[in-house]
């Protein structure tokens, strides 16, 4: 399968800081790619370089063959890579609707259609459609962080650490929308937790010090123990 | 409604109260006043707040454009009112005409300087407020000086039409015409404001821009163009309300922005980073106290605003309708 997402030696400072010291890695279409580490590893850091947040100060991204590291975000944005950002990032003054209107590139019937479907996939979000997005619970919260992102045609999702936070059962509710979006899109994931990162991944990579120190199939992680305990603590 | 409710009785209070200082007809005239120059504070600090809580710019220069708005008005007033008369004429068409006119001069003025100031020095800041404060205060000084090059150093006298002068006997008080006005235009900008953020999709991004910006980017909205089209709205309302307060105090002068800019940050403090509703709400209570405690205490006019603020920000330190960031 052709690579949809594609990072070469990726350098990123933040102020003095030098945090990516040469990320690569590759992400096949329609797989579940999961990037795991300890806290301060790079992981987020690696979302927001792909996403344009951040400016890399060296290497390259590509997005199916193109470069898109001197991209502004909202062009990368354009070009169907969907963003859940770790803590959701909701307008919690808006209500939900109005959550996902925002997030449309264009209010059609096409986009309409696309949000009655997100809708159904989470029935909490069109029970509480008129209220808040501030009041609504963690869980409800990022769902309606992963239904914004899926009111577009998106081909590459990058979701960070969607079950941060959130209680036990909430997490399993999470893992089944997740595992039926799985079908609609590509998907690049943070996680922590490395129970749902295997039940969900097809290919992992470990970052470690702004580095990937480990590259190949979640199976093959989730069964070597020792890489586990090496890299992950665990 | 629940959030109204402590609103209505504050403001219900903030009416009344001074009655037991006041005679009556001294109070409704200075409650007109106070309203008016509420009203025309808001105009300025509406767009200072969109501009403050979207871009997070400190923008010092939005007092420099209002009083281009109001030298603007003003040409347009003198040419049109030099050709046709149609400030001292009888005719209320004549005179609502020749508003209109200087209006849309403001506007146009003040958009286009707008537009060029986010362009060519904020757009190199954003994010930097030391610098923001420093290049703005700059743009400032130019600004003026280049007033007080086109039109000279002094006071001039405001055209202002026939219509809107003298006054109104309602029930043997006599309340002030262009109070009235001003009360009227501060309104209709307010709901005009309201509709455009409230009703139609770019004001739906706009206001989760001023929630998290960052975001709205990554959901694949440019932005800067948003940025750029407040910034010019916010600019041309800084026109308006300059053009209204050289009507309303019949003069202007080159630094006539600089003195109503710190009455507009106040008032943006007040109501919170990015509300309009806040900054309506600010204005109203600025504008009202300091014309009851100037009548009572002339002294502690400007303090009792400041103290206001003070209370507001150790009451609510993100306003009254602030969203945290």
């Amino acid at each position: 399968m052709a690579d949809v997402l594609e990072l070469e030696a990726v350098h990123t400072d933040i102020g003095q800081h030098h945090i990516l010291q040469g990320v690569s890695l590759r992400v096949r279409a329609d797989a579940v790619t999961v990037l795991l580490g300890r806290n301060g590893a790079g992981k987020t850091t690696t979302m927001r370089t792909i996403m344009g947040v951040l400016r890399p100060s060296r290497g390259s991204v590509r997005f199916e063959g193109r470069p898109i590291h001197t991209l502004t975000p909202h062009a990368i944005a354009r070009l169907g890579i969907g963003y859940v950002p770790e803590g959701q990032g909701i307008f919690a003054t808006l209500t939900v609707e109005e959550n996902l209107r925002v997030a449309m590139l264009a209010e059609s019937a096409e986009s309409r259609e696309r949000l009655r479907r997100v809708l159904a996939l989470f029935p909490d979000l069109e029970r509480f459609r008129q209220a808040r997005a501030g009041t609504l619970s963690g869980g409800q919260k990022q769902m309606l962080a992963i239904g914004r992102a899926l009111v577009n045609p998106v081909r590459l999702l990058l979701i960070d650490e969607p079950s941060k936070g959130l209680a036990p059962i909430v997490v399993e509710h999470l893992i089944d929308a997740l595992q039926a979006m799985k079908r609609q899109a590509t998907v690049v994931l943070v996680e922590q937790n490395f129970a749902m990162a295997s039940r969900l991944g097809d290919d992992c990579y470990v970052m470690d010090d702004g580095r990937t120190v480990h590259a190949g199939p979640m199976a093959a992680l989730a069964a070597d123990s020792a890489l586990k305990r090496k890299y992950l603590g665990i | 409604m629940k959030r109204a409710a402590p609103l209505v009785i504050g403001a219900a209070l903030l009416l009344l109260l001074p009655l037991v200082a006041i005679e009556p007809r001294a109070w409704l005239t200075l409650t007109v006043a106070g309203l008016a120059m509420g009203m025309l504070i808001f105009l300025v600090a509406s767009g200072l707040t969109l501009i403050f809580g979207l871009m997070d710019v400190l923008n010092f220069a939005h007092g420099a454009l209002f009083s281009w708005g109001a030298y603007a008005g003003f040409t347009v007033a003198m040419l049109v009112n030099g050709h046709w008369g149609w400030a001292a004429s009888p005719s209320v068409v004549a005179n609502a005409g020749l508003f209109l006119l200087a209006v849309a001069a403001a506007v146009v003025v003040a958009f286009g300087l707008g537009i060029a100031l986010e362009r060519v020095i904020v757009r190199p800041v954003y994010g930097q407020h030391l610098f923001q404060i420093l290049i703005t205060l700059g743009a400032t000084i130019v600004l003026e000086e280049l007033i007080r090059i086109a039109w000279g150093p002094n006071d001039q006298v405001m055209p202002v039409p026939l219509t809107f002068q003298g006054s109104w006997d309602v029930a043997d008080v006599v309340v002030l015409r262009f109070p009235v006005i001003a009360i009227g235009l501060g309104a209709l900008v307010y709901g005009g404001m309201l509709w455009l953020l409230n009703r139609t999709r770019v004001g739906l991004i706009v206001r989760a821009g001023v929630e998290n910006n960052e975001m709205v980017q990554v959901m694949g909205h440019d932005i800067h163009r948003y940025f750029t089209g407040v910034f010019a709205v916010g600019s041309a309302l800084a026109g308006v309300g300059g053009l209204m307060w050289g009507m309303f105090s019949q003069s202007i002068r080159p630094s006539m922005g600089g003195e109503q800019l710190i009455f507009a940050f106040i008032v943006v403090i007040i109501g919170g980073l990015g509300s309009v509703t806040g900054s309506l709400v600010g204005a109203l209570l600025v504008g009202l106290s300091y014309n009851y405690v100037a009548y009572l205490v002339p002294k502690a006019a400007i303090g009792v605003t400041m103290g206001i603020m003070v209370l507001v920000l150790l009451v609510r330190p993100t306003g009254l309708y602030g969203v945290g960031k």
